[in-house]
């Protein structure tokens, strides 16, 4: 199939959907790609590097559009341009089809086949087409970039012969794909970082990316099907807010990550925490776009408040890195071709059985296809909740004297066992073995006291030695060997040969072994 | 000529001397003493038997002392560290062997006669000498076999082998019987000597039977086990002659035996009985899947990931005994030692084939003790450790103990490397290893594969790090 790239039209917009990299990756998968003239310089790829990796560069849109089974863009497509799709053309771009029912219509008149980046379900399997993703880390990176920019101060400690230069304090709110890369951007930068999420269970990721996960002791967990966090409840939020009321004065940056799918983003930064912040801090609102976390976040702007708290709310971080996110993007929509071109034969199946295609399917052969039934799989494993529940000092002392006591019984009955069987044995026994019985009983207890004490290091020496004075068998031997019989002393003679194999070579194996162990 | 009373105080003498060579190996330095202990308590019991008044002499004793000296000396001498399991399997061997001579010996030619419950309790004893001093000579011959690689190390399992075991000990209960009874023909001008040889026989039969049955994994176990035996032989030895010191002696190496055993099976979270008896328990229930796939990796990056480590642990397993590779890994660490990293090593109770093999064989590589770490010293440090190597190591290592309870190793302590940055498994190929225990810890993500001789690994490795 021909795959064509189409220039973006929106302002500032500076990505592009196709890179020479991901072109030569298409071919290999039998499509040929076109290329509207000029349409990576914004991303710094030109023409040329595109001729090189055999993409056709045309003139104009409708050039590309006229000669294109399959169309990728980044954003979503204007009217002039839909008007000129031809039925059963493939679009694949970000369609954000909740938001723009009108566009879906529009689409659907034309009969294009619509796949919308932003609707390829969270499942491991497509992470590699995850574009929100991609772009979300971009924007979690960038957003630190951008705050470190307009934050006056070093974001690593330092002691300096000047003098002493403490670490900013980064707080990240919302543990998403952004937060996350944001964490350990600013991570990397040397801040503090502190982070928080309604979702428990990503405290660990959190933490694997080097930040503290701020604890709120609450009992509800707000996943969602899909990997994303649902509205919270009013008490729920009141403790959030509390939480983040202690955290303002003591932060210097904050990055607030929160979203929720199709809702305005929740407010979580009220304007009395803004005046709680020190002058010079800097607040990055990532979700500025669907009205900000942030009280003052103006979309599209960086305003500096009264108390001298920068608040930046540019939607277009991803754009501003653009060579960057022009190739990741262009990745996504490659791994996209790979799974719509099975046989990588250049044809292009729209299997509706497979869940990542159906997902991104808005529209299709004259139907809207949006929504589509719930995906099978939840992204985030939930931590299983162990079913044994935490112990408190009192069970755990009680269980500790119970199970003292139940060795205390067990001994006893032992010794009380024990006795009773020496006792029947004394009834009968001669004197002369009850004695050797008591040298026996000593001995095993002094053996367990003394080896128990042996370090794990020397077993093996401590077997050889053990080998050493086992041969102390030859006593019996030396005894048996002047007997009159002569079998009896040859087979003495024998043991008394064994044995002392296993005293000599015990005892010498053993010292060349310990004088091997050395101190550093 | 010694007196009796003499003989019984030179006696006392040698256990204490013995009893304090044991406590010496509490640590490394104390140990060395330790040694000198032993062998001074041995000469003295030795000179003080021959000088006494029961002893009397015979044309072969010289000549057997020497020739047993001089074999003793050279197999010191000889050994390979690699090879301690089998020299210590074989002298194991030794003191079964002369157990049942000795044993056998007392029934044709008693020093005293026995009357009533005396010789109930005489005859007694020498049936249980001869029986344990059987069983702990053809296991141990076995076990030597199986170490040695002359017998196959997979468990021979044979049809109805508990019923089989359980016959052959009823019937030595009736042979006993018998036994005691002077039942059956004279032979020999003794009434019951038949009885005691088949008991014998049958006892080697079990014997070699129990440890066939063993797998190669479960050796530190049986070895250790047969350490108790031979020590219950001997003091077994010791009641048939009414003999203190060898009692005292017997119950010393008998009860160290018996707790070596016990932490070698603590460390596989495994009962006794299960591990004598042989072959891996459980099972049937499906084991969990493993997500994820092996990657392969270089020395090129594993180079530089060390490089870029500060904290290295190295978990060692039998493999780097089997590839030698451990004078290598030694070198490895000093190198990475002098660029200021710290390198520890991490020791499984149960790694090797003996326990305390591992740091035996570090020692002869000359790594120093001091950072040789058992798995409760240093389980708790892998979260801050950077790069872990793991060397020919793969049951102690798998997270299936922690995480599958259908595993067959469910429960079993394992040292907790995939919780470190990154992991490396230098192994010989993609198999399962010994114990044929699927490993998911190769499929984690932070786990990377180095395939190949660890000694060629290594030695390639230190090609790329300057020393």
């Amino acid at each position: 199939m021909i795959i064509g790239a189409l220039k973006e039209n929106k302002k500032d917009e500076n990505r592009i959907a196709l890179t020479p990299e991901s072109a030569e990756l298409l071919a290999k998968l039998g499509h040929k790609c076109l290329i509207e003239k000029g349409a990576g310089a914004g991303s710094g790829f030109a023409d040329d590097e595109y001729k090189a990796a055999g993409v056709k560069v045309l003139a104009s849109s409708s050039d590309v559009i006229k000669s294109s089974g399959a169309l990728i863009k980044v954003n979503q497509p204007t009217s002039a341009e839909i008007k000129k799709f031809k039925a059963g053309q493939i679009l694949i771009t970000f369609i954000w089809p909740a938001q723009n029912p009108q566009l879906l219509k529009e689409l659907n008149k034309k009969k294009v086949t619509a796949l919308s980046m932003d609707m390829i379900p969270r499942i491991s399997r497509a992470q590699k087409m995850d574009a929100l993703s991609s772009m979300a880390n971009i924007a979690g990176y960038r957003a630190v970039i951008e705050s470190a920019n307009n934050f006056g101060r070093f974001f690593t400690g330092q002691i300096t012969a000047a003098g002493k230069v403490p670490p900013a304090k980064v707080l990240v709110i919302g543990a998403g794909v952004a937060g996350l890369a944001a964490i350990g951007a600013a991570q990397g930068l040397g801040a503090v970082v502190r982070a928080f999420d309604v979702r428990p269970e990503v405290a660990e990721q959190i933490e694997s990316m080097g930040g503290e996960f701020l604890f709120l002791d609450f009992d509800e967990s707000n996943s969602t099907e899909g990997g994303y966090a649902a509205p919270s409840s009013p008490e729920f939020r009141k403790k959030q807010l509390e939480c983040f009321r202690e955290q303002a004065p003591d932060i210097d940056i904050l990055i607030t990550t929160a979203l929720i799918p199709g809702r305005p983003a929740p407010k979580l930064w009220l304007k009395d925490m803004v005046s709680k912040m020190k002058p010079g801090s800097v607040i990055v609102d990532l979700a500025a776009e669907k009205g900000g976390n942030c009280d003052l976040t103006k979309p599209d702007q960086k305003i500096v408040t009264k108390n001298g708290v920068t608040v930046i709310g540019y939607t277009d971080f991803p754009s501003r890195m653009a060579k960057q996110s022009s190739s990741l993007y262009a990745n996504n929509i490659r791994h996209l071709f790979d799974d719509l071109t099975p046989e990588k034969n250049g044809k292009v199946a729209i299997n509706l059985e497979d869940d990542v295609i159906r997902g991104a399917l808005v529209t299709h052969g004259g139907k809207v296809m949006y929504p589509p039934p719930a995906p099978k799989v939840k992204a985030v494993p939930t931590t299983k909740k162990s079913e044994v529940l935490e112990k408190t000092p009192e069970q755990l002392k009680m269980e500790e004297s119970a199970a003292v006591r139940k060795a205390g019984t067990f001994q006893v009955g032992m010794l009380i066992l024990g006795g009773l069987i020496i006792g029947l044995l004394g009834q009968y026994a001669p004197p002369a073995f009850m004695q050797h019985f008591i040298v026996f009983v000593l001995s095993c207890f002094i053996g367990f006291q003394v080896i128990w004490n042996v370090s794990h290091a020397l077993h093996t020496p401590l077997m050889a030695v053990t080998n050493a004075i086992s041969g102390i068998i030859v006593v019996g031997a030396l005894l048996q060997v002047g007997s009159s019989n002569l079998v009896v002393e040859v087979l003495a003679s024998i043991s008394v040969l064994i044995a002392t194999i296993n005293i000599v070579g015990g005892f010498l194996v053993t010292k060349r072994m310990l004088a091997m162990f050395q101190k550093s | 000529m010694l007196s009796t009373e003499l003989v019984t105080a030179a006696y006392i003498g040698s256990s204490v001397l013995f009893i304090l060579s044991l406590g010496g190996l509490s640590n490394q330095e104390k140990a060395k003493r330790g040694v000198w202990f032993g062998i001074v308590g041995m000469a003295i019991a030795i000179l003080a038997t021959v000088l006494g008044p029961e002893m009397s002499l015979s044309q072969y004793l010289i000549p057997s002392l020497i020739v047993g000296s001089i074999i003793g000396l050279i197999v010191a001498q000889r050994v390979q560290m690699t090879g301690m399991p089998e020299l210590v399997a074989a002298l194991h061997s030794f003191v079964g062997l002369a157990a049942v001579f000795i044993g056998l010996n007392q029934e044709i030619n008693p020093m005293k006669s026995y009357f009533g419950a005396d010789k109930v309790i005489h005859d007694t004893e020498v049936f249980i000498g001869v029986f344990i001093g059987a069983i702990t000579f053809t296991g141990s011959v076995i076990a030597y076999g199986k170490l040695a690689g002359s017998i196959t190390g997979k468990a021979v399992i044979l049809p109805g082998r508990h019923f089989l075991n359980i016959l052959m000990v009823v019937v030595c209960l009736v042979l006993g019987w018998m036994y005691l009874n002077d039942l059956g023909w004279t032979y020999l001008d003794q009434t019951s000597i038949w009885t005691l040889l088949a008991m014998t026989l049958i006892a080697f039969v079990i014997g070699a039977h129990l440890v066939l049955a063993i797998g190669g994994a479960d050796m530190p176990v049986v070895v250790s086990m047969l350490n108790s035996y031979s020590g219950w032989a001997a003091a077994a030895t010791g009641f048939m002659l009414g003999n203190d010191l060898l009692i005292v002696t017997g119950a010393l190496v008998g009860s160290s035996g018996a707790i070596l055993s016990y932490i070698m099976c603590k460390a596989m979270n495994r009962n006794f009985v299960s591990v004598i008896l042989g072959g891996w328990g459980g099972g049937g229930e499906p084991l969990a899947d493993i997500e994820g796939e092996m990657v392969a990796t270089d020395n090129d990056s594993v180079a530089s990931m060390l490089e870029n480590a500060k904290e290295i642990i190295i978990v060692p397993g039998y493999g780097m005994a089997v590839a030698q590779a451990q004078s290598s890994i030694s070198e490895l660490t000093k190198r990475l030692r002098n660029k200021g990293k710290n390198v520890r090593f991490a020791i499984h109770p149960v790694a090797g084939r003996l326990p305390g093999h591992m740091n035996v064989l570090l020692a002869e590589a000359k790594v120093p003790y001091d950072i040789v770490l058992e798995m409760d010293e240093i389980n708790e440090d892998f979260p801050k450790t950077d790069v872990v190597i793991v060397v020919g190591s793969n049951d102690i290592v798998n997270p299936a103990a922690q995480d599958d309870p259908n595993s067959p190793i469910a429960g079993m302590p394992v040292l907790e490397v995939w919780k470190a940055k990154d992991v490396i498994i230098s192994k010989r190929g993609k198999g399962t290893g010994y114990s044929g225990i699927e490993n998911p810890l190769f499929y984690k993500e932070n786990s990377r594969m180095l395939y190949g001789d660890a000694k060629k690994s290594v030695d390639e490795l230190l090609t790329k790090i300057s020393s």
